[in-house]
């Protein structure tokens, strides 16, 4: 196991060297005239004449290919990823100030999708082929087949427009307030921590009001997922000898379930649940698009649309970066809980 | 006894409902994308996927005789539902065959080689795998300048990681098989080898593989489209349709119809695959069966 922890640990510069490699070709598909105007319009170059010559000397732009990535990447590494134009502030900047909102937002849809699709799929397998297990199995292929943003659009036009219930947006006008005044102390920069920690509960469910109609909308793709893998997971097991024996001893049947079959049936589940938080955190791109929350993706998706090329190349890095980070962490642990693994 | 094989095969497939349901529901899909100008005959025979203007008011108007599904950004949105279904089957074809015959290939040449080429091809496999599909579908979209054409490039450049790794790891348990290591012996020629017992072993994988993305990448695809990344206004596909909600979401009466028809035909079309993927792994993967 330690030999494969290592060469995970060896692999994970040449990954992350080989995704700068790709980012930079996908850059360099801008072609000249796109890459210096998109260098140029961050505020110091604005109205200084020369200023496109001088941007084409710092950046390389006229050097051989190798040359321009070696700039590149030094400048990458030192944190200058350019100016963004969506932020109006330079892109590291916008996009770690954007990323705790869309943390919060996975974090919060992590716990359902974890409880409640665990718990399903462990119904769905001990009442195997009956009634509520056909059910469970169509409301899980349905939610796998929803996509999730005409699924949250579906939920704005039932909860928001014509209930009235849960609001698009992040916070109300008056909570927005709150929150930005001087009295209000960000720690995490997550409004449903920071309101508890200053007790302001009047901002905390403001902000939970905006949150459930998001995080039904992500967590309902993903209770359909973790429905399936827990259900397979657990009829697997349950056919096992030792449950057999348990039975056989005459433990009850909870204690069989929960004792015995469950810790093992949520080896896969464990997995699975690493890559889910990683497909989640990209998951909002469009999420926090169609509800109109303030975040990362939200940041993306506009700097796509409105042709902001060093706001977008920088968030793919940022994304690349936490996926490529996440694999690991999820495979390291995933090897230190599963001993069939272990000894291979 | 291949054929033995199929009628055991086909007699599961319609044994199971859900699996008749994806069927009857792809047929129906098919039918409308093959009809589709008998459906909503075109103005401009010529430029069929662009939605003919319906009115010059901005305003979104309900369902009508005249428009069955009603009209949002000025097109109806009945032609748009119905020549959507030609661009969803193009899109989902297109971009999961492309990138399946790259997995192939990338697959097949990593897994029968092995050694320092299966190392290099694998780990750029996981350097392609390193950006989420719909970021580094986006990203790529944006810098090669928009368009449902940049779109299924990018998703092609993006999506064809697993279906490599699926062959490659087919390959190399098949090469393990005590058959395949008796007809080496043998002496029976690599590419017989490979005909006889790879390919058959890794194919039917792929068809299923390809089933279940054809969805996801329609949902991809049209979530760009939403985005205002993908088709231009106008044209005939369910997520510029879905686009034109945006702007009206805060009042009921305008906004549901623009929502639920090209939202329905959109999630009925993904489950159809999702159905009939599903069906045939549980027949070519019985490991799976629960």
């Amino acid at each position: 196991m330690i030999a494969y922890i290592i060469r995970r640990l060896l692999l994970l510069p040449l990954i992350l060297f080989g995704v700068t490699i790709l980012i930079f070709g996908m850059l360099e598909l801008l072609g000249p005239e796109k890459l210096v105007s998109a260098y140029i319009r961050g505020p110091e170059a604005e109205k200084v004449a020369g200023a496109t010559q001088k941007i084409i000397e710092k950046y390389g732009l006229d050097k051989p290919l190798p040359v321009k990535y070696e700039r590149w990447l030094g400048n990458v590494l030192k944190g200058d990823l350019g100016w963004s134009l969506v932020g109006k502030q330079p892109v590291l900047s916008a996009i770690l100030s954007r990323f705790p909102y869309t943390l919060e937002l996975a974090l919060w849809a992590i716990i359902p999708v974890v409880f409640v699709g665990i718990w399903l799929g462990i119904i769905s397998a001990v009442h195997h082929n009956k009634f509520l297990d056909h059910f469970l199995r169509v409301f899980a292929i349905i939610g796998w087949s929803f996509p999730d943003f005409v699924f949250g659009l579906f939920m704005i036009l039932i909860f928001y427009t014509q209930l009235g219930w849960f609001p698009p947006g992040y916070l109300s006008f008056d909570m927005e307030r709150v929150v930005t005044s001087s009295q209000f102390v960000n720690y995490t920069k997550m409004v449903t921590i920071d309101s508890i920690l200053n007790l302001r509960f009047d901002v905390f469910l403001d902000a939970l009001r905006h949150l459930i109609a998001p995080v039904i909308t992500l967590a309902y793709l993903w209770w359909a997922y973790i429905l399936r893998i827990t259900r397979s997971s657990m009829l697997e097991v349950l056919r096992k000898e030792y449950i057999r024996t348990a039975r056989a001893k005459g433990l009850s049947e909870d204690v069989v379930i929960n004792k015995h079959a469950r810790r093992n049936a949520l080896i896969p589940v464990a997995t699975v649940s690493g890559q889910m938080i990683i497909a989640l955190l990209a998951g909002t791109v469009i999420i926090e698009s169609v509800f109109n929350r303030p975040g990362l993706g939200r940041f993306v998706a506009m700097a796509a649309t409105q042709l902001d090329y060093m706001s977008i190349i920088g968030g793919a890095l940022f994304y690349s970066i936490l996926l490529v980070l996440g694999n690991l962490i999820v495979d390291v642990s995933y090897a230190l809980i599963d001993p069939r693994i272990r000894l291979q | 006894m291949l054929r033995d094989e199929i009628k055991k095969n086909t007699k599961k497939f319609f044994k199971n409902p859900t699996a008749v349901l994806g069927l009857f529901l792809l047929v129906f899909f098919i039918i409308i994308a093959l009809f589709a100008p008998l459906i909503a005959p075109p103005k401009d025979p010529n430029n069929p996927y662009r939605i003919p203007i319906a009115t010059w008011s901005l305003e979104p108007k309900p369902p009508s005789p005249e428009h069955p599904f009603g009209v949002i950004g000025q097109r109806d949105i009945f032609y748009g539902v119905i020549w959507g279904t030609r661009t969803a089957f193009r899109i989902g074809l297109i971009v999961a065959g492309i990138s399946a015959i790259i997995g192939i290939i990338m697959g097949s040449l990593s897994g029968y080689f092995g050694g320092w080429i299966d190392e290099v091809l694998m780990r750029i496999t996981d350097i392609f795998m390193s950006l989420p599909f719909l970021v580094a579908a986006m990203v790529l979209t944006t810098v090669l300048g928009k368009g449902l054409d940049k779109v299924m490039i990018a998703m092609i450049v993006f999506g064809w990681m697993g279906t490599a790794r699926l062959i490659r790891g087919n390959i190399l348990q098949v090469k393990e098989e005590q058959y395949v290591l008796a007809a080496k012996a043998l002496g029976v020629r690599d590419s017989l080898i490979i005909l006889k017992h790879v390919i058959p072993n890794t194919i039917f994988p792929v068809i299923v593989q390809v089933s279940m993305r054809m969805g996801s990448l329609v949902i991809t695809a049209a979530a760009l489209s939403f985005l205002g990344l993908g088709a231009e206004p106008g044209y005939a596909d369910w997520g510029t349709l879905l686009s034109y909600s945006r702007n009206w979401l805060t009042q009921f009466d305008k906004a549901w119809f623009s929502i639920v028809y090209p939202g329905v035909a959109m999630v009925l079309f993904v489950l159809a695959w999702n159905l009939v993927g599903d069906a045939l792994r549980d027949i070519f993967d019985p490991r799976l069966r629960g």
